[in-house]
C-alpha cells in the first residue's frame, strides 16, 4: 500500500502495534551478526519447531541487537499485559522449557537479565505492563543503567525486516513532518540548532555541512551515507543498519529534501553481508509503501536510494576516496579543496555523513533541535554509540550522552577487565586513535577532550587493554595496519609508515637504541604534517601516545640491548 | 596459466550483460563475477575490459587495489580469521596458529586437496565475540585454539 497521509501512517501503526504488544505471546530472537555467531539461528529454529508441535498461536519473530554482546544469544519475550523480559545465553535446548513456562504465564528465572515495563522509542512509547516484580528493572541493570538510547532507540526491540513495526514506533512521522510542515531551510536550521556533529570521526557540524552543500550552485546534488566502518574493533554502524535500517533511510530522505538531492547512496563495506541484505529489504519496502521514489507523501519531492558495496580498502572510508570508489576507480583520496560539498560525486555538490549521523536526524526533526541540544554537553550534544570490546567483562555496544567519563564506561558499564586483571589503557578511535592510560580515564568523552590527550573520537571503537598487553607491540600492530592500508599516493604516508614499522619491530626484537625514540617522534611529526589525507595525518597517533604514556615499556625493551 | 572452462566464461559474459558500459559499473561487476566463479583471473579481467569498454590496465589496477578481489583460485571453503584489534587482544594469534597447524598450511594458502583456504581479515564487526572466525558465510564467535578442530570438522564432509 502507498502511504499518502498521516492517517495512513497511523492506521499502519495501529495494526503493527498488535504485533509488538498485542494479544499473543511474542518471542523475539536477536538475529544480528553477533547473535548469529553464537547460534541464534539454531535457537530460532528450535522455537519454531516447539511452537509448531504445541499448535499454539505464538508470534515468533526476529529482532536486531540490544547491544549486550556478552549475553548473546539474547531473546526477548512478551506475555500480554506483562513486562518485556530480556533472556540471555539462550540455547536451542532451552526452547521447549521456555515455551512450556510461557504458556503458563511464566519464564525460567535463571535466564532473565531484566524486565522492561515501558520502552521509550522517543517518537512513541510502548507500555508493556507489570508483573515479574522480583526481576530487576532494565533501568537498574548495571550494563544499561548509564546508557541513553537515541540512535539505538529501536534496536533489539522491533523487527528490522518489517517496515510496519518501524512505523508502529513512530517511524516516518518525522519525514511527514519535514515534507509537509517545513521548508528545506527550516530542516537545516533545526539540525544546526541541535548542535549535532558528524559521528564518522571528525565531528564537523552537520547542519553547517548540509547548508554549504544546499547552497552550492548546481542543478544536481548527491548525498552519501558512509557505512564503510573500517576501524577494526568498531561495529556500531553494522548494528545500526542490521537492527534499524529504516532509521537510516528516513534520515537520508529528510537529508535529501533539506539539501536538494534526488539520489542517495549508501556505501557499505563488503564484509557486512547481513547489513546489506537488511538495507535492501528496507529500501524495497519503503519503495512499496511510497516512502521512497516519486512524489513522496503526495508532495512534489522525489528521492531514491541505492547501495554500493565496498571492496575491502580501509582508505575508502575517507570521503574523497569513497567518491572515487563509487565512480569505479581505485579508492585514492583526492586533494581538498575542492570539498565534496562543492565538487563531489560526478563533480556535483555532495554531502557525506556517517550512518550514525543520519540515524539521529528523524529524532531531531521530530523532537526539535532544542530538545537534542540539551543532551550531552554544550559543544558536544547528543549521544554516541561506542563498541566496548577487548579485555573488558561486559562487552557490547553502549550508547551514552557525550561528556560521560571514560571511567563510567569502562568500569560502571563494562565492569573492568576479566580474571581480576587491571586495566592498563583504553584504545579509542581505531588505528588512528590513541592509547589512553588508566590514570586519565576521568576525562569526559567528547571531541576536544580526546584530542587533548592525543587521541581522536574516531567512529567509536573502544578497546580495553589489560596489564598484560604490551604497548609497544600494540603500537606496532596499528602501524602495520595503517602501513598496509596506505593507498600509496603520497610518500610521507607510504614510506614513512614503513620506516616506523621497521623501527618498532627492531625495538620489539630487543635491538633498539635510545635514539630510535627520537627518530620515531620526528618521523611522526613529518607524517602528520605532510600526508595528503587523514589516514597519514593520524596514523602516528598510536605511536605518539604510547611513547608519551608508556615510555618505560620502550625503554625497558631498548635497555635489554645495551 | 589455468584456463577457465567455456561454461564459466559464458557465465561471466551473462553477468556482464547486466551492467551498463563504463567504469562506474566496474566494481559492481567484479563483485558479481567473483561471487559466481570465486576469483578474477587475467582472462576474466580481459573480458571485463572488453565488455565494459574500458582499458585493461584500469581493470587490473582496480582488482589489485581492493583487498576483496582475488586473482588466485581458492578452496571450497575459505576460512577467514579476524585479526582486528578486539580479536588481537583476545588471542586471535593463537587461533590462527592452531588453524595453520591443523590444516598444515600457512595463511594465504590452500590445502592440496583444494578444500580449505586460510585467510586473514581486518574485522567482521562481531568484536563483542572476539576472537572471531568466518568459514564462507558462517560466522563463529568466542573462538579458541581448542575449538579449531571442531569448526574444521563441520566442513570435512
Ligand atoms: C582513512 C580514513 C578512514 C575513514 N573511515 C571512515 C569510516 O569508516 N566511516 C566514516 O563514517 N567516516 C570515515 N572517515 C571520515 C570521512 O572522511 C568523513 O569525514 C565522514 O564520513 C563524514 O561524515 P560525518 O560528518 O557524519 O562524520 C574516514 C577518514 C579517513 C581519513
Ligand atoms: S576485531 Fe575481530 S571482529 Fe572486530
Amino acid at each position: 500500500m502507498r502511504v499518502r497521509s498521516l492517517d495512513d501512517l497511523k492506521a499502519i501503526a495501529q495494526r503493527a502495534l498488535e504485533k509488538l504488544c498485542g494479544r499473543r505471546i511474542r518471542i523475539a530472537v536477536g538475529l544480528a551478526t553477533c547473535g548469529i555467531a553464537t547460534g541464534a539461528e539454531e535457537v530460532y529454529s528450535a522455537f519454531l519447531k516447539g511452537i509448531e508441535s504445541l499448535k499454539r498461536d505464538i508470534l515468533l519473530t526476529k529482532v536486531g541487537c540490544i547491544g549486550y554482546c556478552r549475553e548473546e544469544p539474547i531473546v526477548n519475550v512478551v506475555i500480554p499485559g506483562k513486562a518485556l523480559l530480556l533472556l540471555s545465553r539462550v540455547r536451542p535446548e532451552d526452547a521447549s522449557e521456555i515455551l512450556k513456562n510461557l504458556i503458563d504465564g511464566d519464564v525460567p528465572r535463571e535466564k532473565i537479565v531484566c524486565r522492561v515495563k515501558e520502552w521509550d522509542h522517543l517518537l512513541e512509547k510502548i507500555h508493556y505492563g507489570d508483573g515479574f516484580t522480583d526481576v530487576s528493572l532494565y533501568e537498574d541493570t548495571p550494563f544499561f543503567k548509564h546508557q541513553r538510547k537515541i540512535v539505538l532507540r529501536n534496536a533489539g526491540i522491533i523487527n528490522p525486516e518489517d517496515i510496519e513495526e518501524y512505523i508502529a514506533v513512530g517511524g516516518y512521522r518525522s519525514l511527514y513532518k519535514a515534507l509537509t510542515e517545513m521548508t528545506p531551510e527550516m530542516v537545516i536550521e533545526e539540525v544546526k540548532r541541535s548542535g549535532l556533529r558528524g559521528r564518522g570521526g571528525a565531528g564537523f557540524p552537520t547542519g553547517l555541512k548540509w547548508e554549504i552543500t544546499a547552497k552550492s550552485e548546481s542543478d544536481e546534488r548527491y548525498i552519501i551515507c558512509n557505512a564503510d566502518e573500517g576501524d577494526p574493533g568498531a561495529y556500531m554502524n553494522r548494528n545500526e543498519m542490521e537492527s534499524d535500517p529504516h532509521s537510516l533511510i528516513e534520515g537520508m530522505i529528510i537529508g535529501g529534501y533539506a539539501i536538494g538531492a534526488k539520489e542517495g547512496i549508501i556505501y557499505v563495506r563488503a564484509e557486512y553481508p547481513l547489513a546489506i541484505s537488511r538495507l535492501q529489504i528496507a529500501i524495497e519496502q519503503s519503495r512499496r509503501y511510497g516512502l521512497l521514489g516519486e512524489n513522496i507523501f503526495g508532495t512534489d519531492f522525489s528521492f531514491d536510494i541505492r547501495i554500493v558495496k565496498g571492496a575491502g580498502a580501509f582508505v575508502c572510508g575517507e570521503e574523497t576516496a569513497m567518491i572515487a570508489s563509487i565512480e569505479g576507480e581505485t579508492g585514492r583520496p583526492r586533494p581538498r579543496p575542492p570539498f565534496p560539498a562543492e565538487k563531489g560525486l560526478w563533480g556535483k555538490p555532495t554531502n557525506i555523513n556517517n550512518v550514525e549521523t543520519w540515524c539521529n536526524i528523524p529524532v531531531i526533526v521530530y523532537k526539535g533541535g532544542e530538545w537534542f541540544s540539551k543532551i550531552g554537553t554544550k559543544n558536544n550534544t547528543g549521544t554516541k554509540v561506542f563498541s566496548l570490546v577487548g579485555e573488558v567483562q561486559r562487552v557490547g555496544l553502549v550508547e551514552v550522552p557525550l561528556g560521560t567519563s571514560l571511567k563510567r564506561i569502562v568500569y560502571d558499564i563494562g565492569n573492568g577487565c576479566p580474571d581480576g586483571l587491571k586495566v592498563k589503557a583504553v584504545q579509542i578511535g581505531g588505528p588512528s586513535g590513541g592509547c589512553i592510560p588508566e590514570g586519565l580515564l576521568d576525562i569526559p568523552v567528547d571531541y576536544e577532550s580526546l584530542k587533548e590527550v592525543g587521541s581522536i573520537m574516531g567512529s567509536g571503537g573502544m578497546v580495553v587493554m589489560s596489564e598484560r598487553t604490551s604497548m609497544v607491540e600494540t603500537a606496532a600492530f596499528f602501524v602495520s595496519f595503517t602501513s598496509e592500508e596506505s593507498c600509496g599516493k603520497c610518500a610521507p604516508c607510504r614510506e614513512g609508515l614503513k620506516q616506523m614499522l621497521n623501527i618498532l619491530n627492531k625495538i620489539l626484537m630487543g635491538k633498539g637504541s635510545p635514539s630510535d625514540l627520537e627518530l620515531l617522534k620526528e618521523l611522526s611529526e613529518t607524517i602528520k604534517t605532510t600526508s595528503l589525507c587523514g589516514l597519514g595525518q593520524t596514523a602516528p597517533n598510536p605511536v605518539l601516545t604510547t611513547i608519551k604514556y608508556f615510555k618505560e615499556e620502550y625503554e625497558e625493551l631498548i635497555k635489554r640491548y645495551d | 596459466m589455468v584456463k577457465l572452462s567455456k561454461e564459466k566464461l559464458d557465465k561471466v559474459e551473462t553477468i556482464l550483460d547486466r551492467f551498463p558500459k563504463g567504469q562506474s559499473s566496474l566494481i559492481g561487476a567484479l563483485h558479481a563475477i567473483q561471487l559466481e566463479i570465486g576469483y578474477l583471473p587475467e582472462e576474466v579481467q580481459k573480458l571485463v575490459a572488453e565488455k565494459l569498454e574500458i582499458p585493461e590496465s584500469t581493470v587490473y589496477g582496480v582488482v589489485t587495489f581492493y583487498n576483496f578481489f582475488r586473482k588466485e583460485p581458492v578452496g571450497k571453503y575459505i576460512i577467514t580469521a579476524c585479526q582486528g584489534t578486539a580479536c588481537h587482544v583476545r588471542g586471535a594469534g593463537s587461533v590462527i596458529e592452531a588453524f595453520e597447524k591443523t590444516l598444515g598450511i600457512k595463511v594465504g594458502h590452500t590445502t592440496p586437496d583444494g578444500k580449505f583456504t586460510l585467510d586473514i581479515a581486518r574485522c567482521f564487526g562481531a568484536c563483542g565475540l572476539a576472537p572471531v572466525v568466518m568459514v564462507n558465510n558462517d560466522i563463529y564467535g568466542r573462538m579458541s585454539p581448542k575449538k579449531v578442530e571442531e569448526v574444521i570438522a563441520k566442513y570435512r564432509d
